[in-house]
């Protein structure tokens, strides 16, 4: 009989090509998603040595950082440098054959969300891309992380990557959330526990009934931000749930594939008594609507709190508290509720999904966006975006006074035009708050849609649960 | 990739901790399709103001530091994004080491492919490291990778672990991918036995 393994060890195992005497592994890639801005190197480098793609059928490419997410974008980019990384990525997959969704196609999107959505990540898989929000994959139970260009380009050429084994981590997130909570604050309170180094050289396999509980698009939440965390990829067990999400998909498998697919999908989970390297535990119930007040993800508390002290700090976290307050213009012992804003961002790939934007429209309905304050909805796909408009939440936004846009990364990291001006604060649904990340000075508070759509009405920080 | 073997030259101190990507380039910089020339952006919103001009506070603007090889600072250094042109930007504007008492994977990861040396030693060491580096440009440091071993200006050595397969690499030079296609018959075994295996891949 095997050791007990984990679902991480598990995955690594049915990937591992080679592994050498000193203990390095080549792991082999399943799917590769390819985006505009850092793989135009890439595919340069395989130029310059005659190298091909080894495997153009699992490689997907999208542009998304850098597109605008305004009309006409399809036959028209503004700014030079964006449109250069735009054209060069369809003619790069173009000329290598790769599966392509240009800004014309209505599947275009936030790379991390057009993969789930056409099927391309499965259960057991490993998926690469360069971009550290690949974790999101997590949430099928694939092992998904990011990686650099020269690693892009490694792909690319081999269909493999040169690795170490991570640890093994495991968050539990025990009991039931109470009303107004969701995923994107289970997410925050794990790295606002654990700081944002307390998964570095990890896999944290997310487990307990309120993950149980969640959706896909919740649990692509929660596994988007393991990065934040400091670990690698962030992995959820697959079950009834992810099957119900797979099934059908454009790639997905069909038929007898299916049920193949599907008896392997079955056993990816921790075994009885696997080990972890280190265990995180943290009660549902106690786990409250949260915002961040810094300049790092760790930077996490309570919407009832107040903005802390820096002598409330140890080490090298007093210096970077201090700066991180001048930098956000907060004083400690501010209330967070009395914090206004100037901008609310609902998108990303952290929160662009259907979900997200029912659960903002839904605070929204019938209300409209504080005065002075601008909203913008960024869908994470044009499917979303037109599953959004069946549904009636477009017309909700912009009822409320929210510009609607097309699909793309956005202000998430602002590489398009839309960007904060400088001192601007805003409200965000996305996935970091570091200095200048929204535009040049610009202030991130980042919180769930539902958060995020409340702050709009109410033009500062507020409780959610006081509106619902 | 450039060979990495010993470097002797001045250690810039940038005690912060969390010193993420967006810091070291911030995505302004990332619209290009080359991996050179992205030094004159290196920690461009804390070098410089909005008109360009520089901040004369910040390590790198000072002039005892403006040619430093080696770079000092606090823990988890190049967390957030997974853009290698932090790594280049690094490079290109002429730091070959970089030593913090913790690393964000990926950035980690980064470096080696680009022959820079990042080396996570305990705090206490770093602690060590950033008082000489504070010495100025007199005071220069000694990496040496063949030996694992750093050398402070006043003499002080301190062993550093590196996996044995990333010294390999950046002592020779080498090129993973060349490495990687060596092994071109496992990889054909392997995608064979899954087509069996897992046929929906």
């Amino acid at each position: 009989m095997t050791a007990p393994r984990t679902l991480y060890d598990k995955i690594w195992d049915d990937h591992l090509v080679q592994e050498d005497a000193d203990g390095t592994c080549l792991i082999y890639i399943d799917r590769h998603l390819v985006h505009e801005v850092t793989s135009p190197q890439a595919f340069e480098g395989l130029r310059m040595t005659n190298r091909k793609v080894r495997a153009p059928e699992k490689t997907i490419a999208v542009p998304d950082h850098n597109v605008p997410t305004t009309e006409g974008r399809d036959t028209h980019i503004d700014n030079v440098e964006s449109r250069i990384q735009v054209e060069a990525l369809d003619k790069n997959a173009r000329d290598f054959g790769v599966q392509y969704y240009p800004v014309s196609d209505i599947r275009q999107g936030i790379v991390h969300i057009v993969g789930p959505e056409q099927g391309w990540t499965l259960p057991g898989m490993t998926v690469v891309c360069g971009d550290s929000h690949t974790a999101t994959h997590g949430a099928f139970g694939s092992l998904a992380h990011g990686i650099g260009t020269s690693e892009v380009e490694h792909v690319l050429a081999t269909q493999t990557l040169i690795q170490q084994k991570s640890k093994n981590m495991k968050v539990e997130i025990t009991g039931k959330l109470p009303a107004g909570v969701t995923a994107k604050d289970i997410t925050l309170s794990v790295i606002g526990a654990t700081g944002t180094a307390g998964g570095t050289g990890h896999v944290i396999e997310y487990c307990g009934e309120a993950i149980r509980a969640l959706s896909m698009e919740g649990r692509m939440t929660v596994c988007n931000m393991a990065i934040e965390g400091g670990a690698r990829a962030g992995l959820i067990a697959p079950d009834e749930t992810t099957f119900d999400y797979v099934m059908g998909r454009p790639h997905a498998p069909k038929g007898a594939k299916w049920e193949a697919a599907l008896s392997y999908w079955k056993t990816l989970f921790s075994d009885e008594g696997a080990h972890f390297d280190k265990v995180v535990t943290l009660k549902g119930e106690d786990i409250a609507p949260v915002v961040t007040w810094g300049t790092s993800p760790e930077d996490v508390l309570p919407i009832t709190g107040v903005v802390p002290d820096p002598e409330s700090f140890k080490g090298g976290k007093v210096e970077a508290v201090r700066r991180s307050l001048a930098y956000m213009g907060l004083e400690p012992g501010m209330k967070l509720t009395d914090i206004a804003i100037d901008a609310v961002f609902i998108g990303s790939c952290t929160n662009g999904r259907i979900e997200d934007l029912r659960a903002a429209a839904e605070i929204l309905k019938g209300k409209k966006i504080a005065q002075g304050v601008r909203g913008l909805v960024v869908p994470g796909s044009g499917l979303v975006r037109a599953q959004a408009e069946e549904e009636g939440l477009a017309q909700i936004f912009l009822d409320a006074g929210f510009e609607w846009r097309l699909a793309g990364c956005s202000m998430c990291l602002a590489m398009n035009p839309d960007q904060l001006a400088e001192g601007e604060r805003c409200a965000s649904t996305s996935n970091r708050n570091f200095e200048g990340r929204q535009g040049f000075k610009g202030r991130t508070h980042l919180l769930s849609p539902a958060m995020a759509a409340a702050a709009a009405i109410a033009g500062h920080l507020t409780d959610v649960r006081e509106l619902v | 990739m450039d060979k990495f073997t010993t470097v002797t030259g001045v250690a810039a101190p940038l005690d912060l901790v969390n010193v993420d990507t967006d810091m070291i380039i911030p995505k302004q910089f990332l619209k290009t399709i080359a991996r050179t020339g992205l030094g004159k952006n290196l920690f461009d919103e804390m070098r410089f103001d909005r008109q360009g001009r520089e901040n004369p506070d910040f390590v790198l603007n000072q002039p005892a530091y403006r040619n430093a090889e080696v770079l000092i600072s606090g823990e988890n250094f190049g967390c957030g994004s997974s853009r290698e042109h932090a790594p280049w930007a690094i490079k290109d504007f002429g730091i070959r080491v970089v030593i913090a008492p913790s690393f964000a994977d990926i950035f980690f990861n980064n470096c080696s492919k680009n022959g820079i040396l990042a080396i996570p030693m305990p705090q206490d060491v770093v602690d060590v490291l950033m008082e000489d580096a504070r010495k100025g440009a007199n005071a220069r440091m000694t990496v040496d990778l063949g030996n694992q071993k750093v050398t402070t200006s006043d003499g002080q050595e301190f062993g550093f672990q590196i996996d044995a397969f990333k010294k390999h690499c950046l002592l020779n030079g080498l090129d993973d991918i060349g490495l990687t296609m060596e092994k071109a018959a496992a990889i054909d075994t392997f995608e064979a036995k899954n087509a069996t295996l897992h046929p929906w891949v």
